[in-house]
């Protein structure tokens, strides 16, 4: 590890004035990936502006509706905040998928929107990569594949963004609040992320020195049911294979609203809008959830080693669909 | 003192007499052997996987404040003896596989010393290389000179003309270790004198080892406790030797190697991947007449060493025609090494699923299948077992489990159960000496043997009060240096049957010589009895695992919620300890059932998964019910303890358990581990 500069910002205002003074500072949350990355000397960056200590931890119901989350709230205490746990169960549930309880303890939601893809060849500084290395090469299309994207993907990169927070968040069309150097603004949060297309070294739209304050989550209909179901090798501590965000209003056997996004087989929380479209109105039949899944899955792209995640986010999408519409027969 | 006359410390569930110390962190493990003003090493590895160091660059790595200096093949002392290429550090140019190590720089703190390594510029002139295990039928297989590979010559006759028959090809991948402490070594030389502190399974192997490769007498090694090391810590590695050329080079000061998680994939050792060719037969009655089980395994170019998968296919099962043959492929990869049962349980994986296909086709149950082929004497040697009680297993197995309706479904689960057969050698490595010191108080009985985590702080003491007649508080054991007498290391479940043996002979001894009221200072060192029935009969340790899988119907998610191994392994020292360890080998059988798997690249000739982000073992929520339990054994003849040695019985017959389990609820039969969620998908 390279030494390196630290401070402690006591407000956002200075902390995003640290950060953009200096093209090699970044913001320092729980720094579950990026002192990982620090020690394998992927990420090398001269100065650490901490913000764990800025006063954005809470969970507040906004007089408008909905609930703001605050940037530096800990995965595990949003995961156990009453109002998410009544109100938003696909985020609870999407945080609790996530990492280990150590982890959970430490990982901030802004720190946890804006990790890093986990790819091996990202991680590995011996290997090309384009993330790492615009221009050296992308090693995962044709090397060892199984977890990357099926989705999104393209001739210079196919990793996987990690987060399941993000998913849920898509599907909760959630916006994402800025401070900046310039002027502070809101992002949803799937124009948060960017493809890769032909540059990869970028994962978001955010400026140098932009900072995530808080989350807004939109007011939760009271009809609505919404669930997470993270697929992976083992029964925790793994990133997902696939995973599905759902929000889905049924009423009289019929779809009245849905939101979907996956995780686990794309390059960015990837917004399942065909899916949604086919479903919008539809009976809330098995055939239709996988009629909805096949629109979405479409343009799958798979690799070499992962072309079992075309059929398994099928699978995941059905079953997730299936039960959320079977909770709304048994409550109705 | 207390009275002579007791001897009833042995099969009580003594706690860990070292637990409180692990617990409370007061013991210390090699890294964390403290020093006045140490160097730490950084480890630079090659980035080619073939070829040579054509130039270094070390002046600016040097340059950076803290730096001591960064050895090379240009300036790191000459070792004695450069016969085994996997210890010749620095020694030439030469790049035999990814991850060599290249350079090794020294700084007054870890992060200086990782700090500088970014600084080395290695330049590499490349060649083609080979990392890929071909399948069973290429020609670039070369015989492995095994010589207790088999052909009873009718072999293929006898399959042609049988009523039922399997053919099949099982894979088992490339594995790691992976304790949960990396190898780690602090080493001074001083006045002459290589001290040692390592993580080590066997503090003299690791003595005469360094002794040979460095060209010295009296190296001390120092290690008494070891976080795992299933194989990988039984012989040293390349980042010991660099500690020692460290050490050499800087004079008085200590060294310390801590080998990263990631190097643990490069540097000391691995467990060979396999493609098992299996052709089973039998006759109407469900009798084997034929079994051929031919393997082909991944080989190193720098370590002679062959993983012999085709060990159980030569104990298991009576057949009139047998042929077992290994194959290897010599790759430019790492050096393999011993990794927990090697070769009975990737063998035991093909072996016992070829098994449960071929007893269907007999319209039999699995587990009548294995009784009706249950060999009288050892079908390799003919020499009778000295017991076997693998039926027993099987039978107590099924009444515990629950052998009965091997398939159902719950919801959108579909649950099976499968069985398997376990197995390994019951091993006793002569050489060990034991002396026992009468202090006044207290016997301190001294061994150079070692605790990697099994035990034998517990156990070895429970059998060295029993053979003096005293109570455990009585003995003061002393394990994990070199400057206790010789001991064999911790290596193929040995451990307990070698010590044990020898300390038992050093209390008969001290009693003979000093009576049951020894002066103050009295003492006597005894060395292992022969055993009379070594030879005369065939030793191993048996048991039958027994595992429930749930698959589920949508996403193919394979988990365990229950498994049950009975074992049969002769005396059991301390069944609290003894539990731990098989359940702990179940649970590793686990990890290789569902998880294990090193992801190579062809291109580079690296495992991709380097880590344990990449690299799954089980973790606790894979962990359903696990249960290990043993029949009574007495066995005469296995040695004088009547121990065979369980740290490597617990993880044989795991794997095919659960393949069998996941093909009863699936009707899927998978031959490649590890099991998947996508071989189940629909």
């Amino acid at each position: 590890m390279n030494p390196f500069d630290y401070e402690r910002a006591s407000d956002a205002r200075g902390a995003v004035a640290a950060v953009a003074a200096r093209p090699d500072a970044q913001f320092l949350g729980g720094g579950t990936n990026l002192v990982d990355h620090m020690k394998l000397g992927v990420a090398q960056p001269g100065m650490l502006v901490d913000v764990t200590r800025l006063p954005f931890d809470s969970v507040e119901a906004r007089p408008e509706g909905g609930v703001r989350v605050g940037g530096m709230m800990r995965n595990s205490e949003l995961a156990a905040d009453p109002l998410i746990r009544e109100w938003y169960p696909v985020l609870a549930q999407a945080l609790l998928a996530g990492a280990s309880g150590q982890l959970r303890n430490l990982a901030t939601t802004g720190g946890n929107l804006l990790q890093r893809t986990r790819c091996p060849y990202f991680q590995d500084l011996t290997t090309p990569c384009n993330k790492r290395e615009p221009g050296s090469g992308c090693s995962a299309l044709h090397g060892w594949n199984r977890d990357h994207a099926v989705l999104g993907g393209s001739s210079e990169c196919v990793a996987v963004h990690p987060s399941d927070l993000a998913v849920a968040l898509t599907a909760l069309d959630a916006v994402v609040r800025l401070q900046s150097p310039g002027h502070d603004r809101g992002l949803p949060v799937h124009s948060l992320y960017k493809l890769p297309e032909d540059d990869p070294s970028h994962d978001t739209v955010l400026e140098h020195g932009e900072l995530i304050t808080a989350v807004d989550l939109p007011e939760a209909s009271p009809h609505t049911r919404s669930a997470y179901r993270k697929v992976r090798d083992r029964a925790s501590f793994a990133f997902a294979l696939s995973s599905v965000a759902a929000v889905v209003e049924v009423a009289d056997g019929v779809v009245q609203s849905a939101r979907i996004a996956l995780g686990g087989v794309a390059t960015v929380p990837w917004r399942a809008s065909r899916a949604e479209e086919v479903l919008r109105g539809a009976p809330a039949t098995e055939e239709t959830f996988r009629a909805a899944a096949d629109a979405e899955l479409e343009a799958a792209e798979p690799l070499r080693h992962n072309e079992f995640k075309v059929a398994l986010t099928r699978n995941t999408i059905v079953a997730v669909l299936r039960d959320l519409a079977a909770a709304e027969e048994g409550s109705g | 003192m207390t009275g002579v006359g007791s001897a009833d410390s042995v099969g009580t569930a003594v706690r860990r007499l070292d637990g409180p110390l692990k617990v409370t962190g007061n013991a210390r493990y090699a890294a964390e052997q403290p020093e006045t003003e140490p160097l730490y090493a950084h480890l630079i590895q090659s980035t080619v996987a073939r070829g040579r160091v054509s130039s270094i660059e070390t002046a600016e790595a040097e340059a950076v404040e803290g730096v001591a200096g960064v050895l090379t093949r240009h300036n790191a002392p000459a070792l004695a003896s450069t016969e085994d290429p996997e210890m010749r550090v620095l020694q030439s140019d030469e790049v035999a596989y990814r991850g060599q190590i290249v350079a090794v720089v020294l700084a007054g703190s870890a992060h200086v010393a990782t700090q500088a390594a970014n600084l080395v510029r290695v330049e590499y002139a490349e060649s083609e290389h080979d990392v890929e295990l071909p399948d069973g039928d290429s020609s670039r297989l070369v015989d492995a000179g095994i010589d207790s590979d088999v052909d009873t010559g009718g072999v293929d006759e006898a399959w042609e003309s049988a009523q039922a028959r399997v053919d099949v090809t099982c894979t088992t991948p490339l594995e790691h270790n992976n304790p949960m402490e990396p190898h780690a070594t602090v080493a001074t030389w001083a006045d002459g004198q290589l001290t040692l502190h390592d993580s080590t399974q066997g503090v003299h192997a690791t003595r005469s080892a360094v002794e040979a490769l460095f060209g010295l007498e009296h190296v001390r090694v120092i290690s008494p406790y070891v976080g795992g090391g299933f194989g990988s810590k039984g012989l040293p590695h390349a980042p010991l030797v660099a500690a020692g050329l460290a050490a050499m080079a800087f004079p008085g000061r200590a060294v310390k190697v801590t080998v990263t998680r990631q190097q643990m994939f490069t540097l000391v050792g691995h467990r060979p991947a396999t493609v098992q060719r299996l052709r089973l037969a039998a006759d109407h009655s469900g009798r084997l007449v034929s079994l051929s089980h031919d393997i082909a395994v991944s080989a190193s170019r720098v370590k002679d060493y062959v993983e012999q998968a085709g060990a159980p296919s030569g104990t298991m099962y009576a057949s009139p025609q047998r042929r077992i043959r290994h194959r290897m492929a010599e790759l430019d990869l790492p050096a393999p090494t011993w990794m927990r049962a090697p070769g009975e349980c990737p063998g035991m994986f093909g072996l016992e699923v070829a098994v449960d296909e071929l007893a269907e086709q007999c319209g039999m149950d699995p587990i009548d299948f294995r009784i009706r082929n249950e060999p009288e004497t050892d079908p390799s040697s003919g020499l009778p077992f000295s017991s076997r009680n693998l039926l027993r297993c099987l039978q107590v197995g099924a009444e515990r489990f629950g052998w009965g309706e091997r398939s159902w479904r719950r919801g959108r689960g579909q649950h099976g159960i499968g069985v398997a057969s376990a197995a390994f050698p019951a091993f006793q490595i002569p050489g060990s000496r034991a002396r026992i010191v009468f202090t006044g108080e207290r016997y301190r009985v001294e061994i150079g043997a070692a605790d990697i985590g099994t035990g034998t702080w517990t156990a070895l003491a429970q059998i060295a009060a029993d053979a003096l007649e005293v109570p455990l508080d009585d003995v003061d054991l002393r394990i994990g240096d070199t400057a206790l007498p010789k001991a064999s290391l911790a290596g193929g479940s040995s451990g307990l049957a070698s010590w044990g043996g020898t300390v038992t002979e050093a209390a008969r001894e001290f009693r003979d010589e000093h009576g049951k009221d020894p002066v103050d200072g009295a003492e006597t060192t005894s060395k292992m009895p022969r055993n009379p029935d070594a030879g005369q009969y065939s030793m191993h340790a048996f048991g039958a695992q027994f595992a429930e899988v749930r698959v589920d119907a949508d996403t193919g998610e394979i988990r365990v919620p229950r498994m049950l191994g009975v074992f049969a392994a002769g005396r059991i020292v301390n069944p609290r300890t003894a539990r731990s360890q098989l359940v702990g080998g179940m649970i590793m059988g686990v990890s290789m059932a569902l998880h294990e798997h090193s992801a190579l690249d062809p291109r580079f000739g690296h495992v991709v998964n380097h880590d344990f982000a990449g690299y799954h073992i089980a973790s606790n929520a894979d962990v359903g019910d696990v249960e290990a339990t043993w029949v009574d054994e007495h066995d005469p003849h296995v040695n004088s303890v009547g121990v065979k040695g369980i740290g490597e019985v617990g993880i044989v017959g795991a794997a095919p358990a659960i393949a069998n389990a996941a093909y009863a609820a699936t009707g899927v039969r998978v031959r490649d581990l590890p099991l998947t969620l996508d071989s189940f998908l629909r």
